[in-house]
């Protein structure tokens, strides 16, 4: 092997140049709109406009030839009207009812998008309304009778630790909050699209997207054809932050039956106001915790109500709610806890994944709670919150010890030292024109529980290649992350050769194995892992010549235990650590509040490279304070208000300061070199940090986000 | 049907077609030059810029019939540069890129910020790539890398 660059020489933490960086700055890499496809047509989807009905007639006008109109009609016998999630209740096509706005009732295909426009235009589709219900509240009270089973909850949760019942009854004080956030846009840069072509007697889709065995399963299903027949090819992917783990399932579901019946290639791809309106958001949230306190005024404790608005259909909904609960008493040990969770069904778009997957809604509350308590109990928010943090040992909210190596009171002194945390609290208190917030939290690393091993069973490989450099072959993609130097780096470490002669190509489901989809902060800590064994076993076999192959799947830790049914023991492998301060001042000329500092410090693990982790930091920071600030999307009528960048404004370069990141080492023992998951935990701390600066700005609790300036005014009218 | 000359990335360039086809389209379909992106197409998101006679525009608003006989610049042909390379080598260097569907955008308005001003201050610099949006990085990186491609350039600009 060509032993030239070697990493060696440095730490893995050591930063490189990232090996995508010069293909995106000169423009020559290729996103989905970017290929050239001979004969391509264009494609739109025809969607609902009501946001519950029954359909009573869709009337498609005779169409010119070459065009197409797709509908359930042309799922061929064997598939099935419904896109495989984790259920498969959301169908590809609306069936007699529409659940909410911009439900797929069929596709228009054709050579000329401007034809495709007029033709969509003239289909005229008659409808029965109904009632809807858009809010948690509604969806709670069935308004309009329930739309799904009779209650309208796609599930309820409970998870139960010490006697929480005996605590209330014992106590000298009950302190509580109602925490509420909204819908968040994922507002990835590069909009949904998706190219489906029949290549050698086979679907085939080119796609923006995270996950491409979840593509591969769901289109299957839907044609009710074996996953080997589907071809799904990862192409650079223009952002994605959850946005692109479940969503591209609905495309790809309705672009490969028209596939299956036109045999050409054909172009879904959404324009900025269509993706805003008509794809999944996340879950907004409505969190009551009731705390007990002692006569000293000790957390005795807590009884946590939790709901999130998962809109029409179940998509992940399930899997968000367990990760929100799970997260629900964040980096705390209070002795005795109840938290019920329940997912309710809306007619707004279904919500699902975007980084953080529950936890930032779960933390949020908890957080804020926190602060609001410090403040009832006349501390300062960080000395309270470092009193109750969780130990190694410690019980968890799943009644297991908690087995991370814990370095919480490390990392309060590190941003302290950084932001002046302790000293500024104090001093704020006077200062009418100055707040500081902090936020501590944790992130579960990997799938929850045991789905690792029982779901995912993720498998990697690698591969001696004949020009001396090694192939990488695993389906976790790209997407802005870092992912694949990360794993470059990690395999070229292990061969001790340079990053350049490890070979990583966009996942091509025909040519990698499933080693799981890319979410979860699991890619570099379980894939990364998976990768580090396949290397070093390469090593080992490499005087074996070229054609070498190596292959290695996820064997769970030992003595972790779980129980999916009751949701009781180790809930995660593994957690990623971090506390956030934000800082904010009133603008003295425009009586604006300005966020003037923003200090993180994150336990990762061992960071795989400095840089790409610090990147994480502040990208995910500043989407944060964007949720915590600016991003309001509201539905009016079953339709999201905002949806243009006019409106749904997102962080610009001027809105907010740079991010200091410092990092605390500790290594696990099962991810690479130590590693752990880090893109989720950088965005959860920023936003009840954020929150926790504003109250403490305008001495009064905020108890909701986005705190916008108007949001801010109605708090200090209040009172 | 119209057709006129223009000078696209230094060459003379003749188009025929429609003059209010958007120059986005224009040179992504007519040219193949896919490096300015679509992140809105209603000039929100900075994406589609390229330098027309010099000054960063947003190639989505710009109908083509509107550069006849001046000149463009896009992404291509300011990578082709030495200031185009600074700014390229000093942002991948920062850790500028993530996704990348920003990216080229932020190269033109780097590009168009130190031809103006080679010495800029962080609010300047923030200023000047506030029509881009990023929505992966946060900006920090974007902004060191432009600050690191003044000092690498300092010759040239
Ligand atoms: S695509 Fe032109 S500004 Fe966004
Ligand atoms: S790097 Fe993804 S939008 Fe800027």
């Amino acid at each position: 092997m060509n032993k030239s660059d070697t990493l060696n020489e440095t730490g893995i933490s050591a930063p490189v140049r990232r090996v995508d960086a010069m293909e995106k700055l000169t423009g020559k890499a290729r996103y989905i709109s970017d290929y050239p496809f001979e004969g391509l047509l264009h494609a739109r989807l025809l969607r609902s406009d009501r946001p519950r009905a029954k359909i009573l007639g869709i009337e498609v006008p005779d169409l010119p030839a070459g065009y197409s109109y797709v509908d359930a009609r042309d799922i061929p016998a064997g598939g099935r009207n419904g896109i495989r999630m984790i259920t498969d209740d959301w169908p590809v096509f609306a069936r007699d009812e529409v659940r909410f706005v911009g439900e797929t009732l069929g596709l228009v295909v054709g050579p000329d998008r401007e034809k495709v426009l007029e033709i969509l235009s003239g289909i005229r589709v008659t409808y029965e309304e109904l009632e809807p219900a858009f809010t948690i509240e509604e969806g709670l009270a069935c308004k309009g009778g329930p739309i799904v089973g009779d209650d309208n909850l796609y599930g309820t949760y409970h998870l139960t630790k010490g006697d929480p019942e005996a605590a209330f009854r014992r106590a000298a004080r009950v302190v509580e909050g109602t925490y509420r956030t909204g819908f968040q846009e994922h507002l990835y840069l590069e909009p949904q699209g998706m190219v489906g072509t029949w290549e050698d007697g086979k679907i085939t889709l080119y796609a923006s997207a995270q996950c491409p065995f979840y593509i591969r399963k769901s289109v299957a299903h839907t044609l009710g054809i074996p996953e080997p027949a589907v071809r799904v090819r990862q192409v650079t992917t223009g952002g994605a932050f959850g946005g692109k783990e479940h969503f591209p399932d609905v495309i790809a579901t309705v672009l490969s039956v028209a596939v299956n019946k036109i045999r050409r290639p054909i172009r879904l791809v959404f324009e900025r106001a269509e993706d805003i309106r008509f794809t999944c958001k996340r879950h907004p949230s409505r969190v009551t915790i009731r705390t007990a306190l002692d006569e000293a005024g000790a957390i005795i404790g807590m009884d946590i109500d939790t709901v999130i608005n998962a809109g029409g259909y179940t998509s992940s909904s399930l899997i968000v709610l367990q990760r929100a609960i799970l997260h629900g008493i964040g980096v705390y040990n209070i002795p005795n806890v109840h938290i019920r969770g329940r997912a309710v069904a809306t007619n707004t778009f279904p919500s699902d994944a975007f980084r953080g997957f529950g936890a930032p809604q779960g933390l949020f509350a908890i957080e804020l709670h926190m602060s609001h308590l410090a403040r009832e109990l006349g501390m300062d928010p960080g000395s309270f919150k470092q009193k109750y943090f969780i130990k190694t040992g410690d019980t968890t909210i799943t009644n297991t010890a908690m087995k991370d190596e814990i370095r919480l009171n490390e990392m309060f002194r590190k941003v302290d030292a950084m932001s002046g945390y302790r000293r500024k609290v104090k001093a704020y208190d006077d200062d009418p024109l100055k707040g500081i917030g902090i936020a501590f939290v944790n992130h579960g690393c990997g799938f929850t529980g045991n789905g690792e091993q029982e779901i995912i069973k993720a498998v990697a490989e690698m591969e001696r290649l004949s020009d001396g450099r090694a192939a990488l072959y695993v389906s976790t993609v790209e997407m802005g992350q870092g992912l694949q130097t990360v794993l470059r780096k990690i395999a070229a470490r292990e061969l001790d050769c340079g990053v350049d002669n490890i070979v990583y190509d966009n996942p091509d489901t025909d040519r990698v194995p499933d080693s799981g989809p890319t979410v979860a902060s699991r890619s570099t800590m379980v894939v990364g892992y998976l990768v580090q064994q396949c290397a070093r076993e390469l090593k080992r076999r490499w005087g074996e010549g070229p054609g070498t192959r190596v292959r290695k799947q996820y064997r769970h830790p030992e003595g972790l235990t779980w129980d999916q049914d009751t949701l009781q023991g180790d809930a995660y492998p593994s957690y990623g650590w971090g506390v956030n301060v934000v800082e904010v001042a009133f603008d003295p000329v425009t009586y604006e509040v300005k966020t003037t500092g923003i200090w993180t410090v994150y336990d990762v693990g061992v960071p795989m490279d400095t840089r790409i982790v610090t990147g994480q930091a502040a990208g995910g920071g500043i989407q944060a304070l964007g949720y915590a600030a600016m991003e309001v999307c509201e539905v009016v009528d079953g339709r999201f208000r905002q949806h243009t960048l006019t409106d749904y404004t997102i962080p610009t370069a001027m809105d907010f300061p740079s991010v200091a990141c410092e990092f605390v080492e500790n290594p696990y023992a099962y991810g690479p070199f130590g590693a752990k998951g880090a893109g989720e935990l950088v965005f959860d701390a920023a936003a009840p940090a954020y929150a926790d600066a504003v109250g403490h700005l305008i001495g009064r609790k905020i108890h909701e986000i986005p705190v916008t300036p108007e949001k801010i005014m109605e708090v200090l009218q209040d009172e | 049907m119209n057709e006129f000359n223009f000078t696209l990335n230094g060459k003379a360039v003749t188009y025929r077609g429609d003059p209010l086809k958007r120059l986005l389209d224009v040179l992504r379909e007519d040219f193949g030059l896919t490096g300015a992106k679509e992140g809105c197409g209603e000039g929100e998101c900075g994406a589609c810029a390229a330098l027309l006679d010099g000054a960063m525009v947003n190639t989505c608003l710009v109908p083509v019939g509107v550069v006849a006989g001046r000149e463009v610049t896009t992404i291509e042909g300011i990578a082709g540069t030495k200031e185009g390379q600074d700014i390229i080598e000093a942002l991948a260097d920062a850790g500028a890129v993530q996704c990348g569907f920003c990216t080229p955008g932020m190269v033109v308005a780097a590009a168009s910020l130190l031809r103006g001003n080679p010495r800029p201050t962080e609010t300047e610099i923030r200023e000047a790539i506030s029509g881009n949006l990023c929505r992966c990085t946060g900006y920090d990186m974007i902004v060191s890398g432009i600050r690191a491609a003044a000092k690498r350039g300092r010759r040239s600009w």
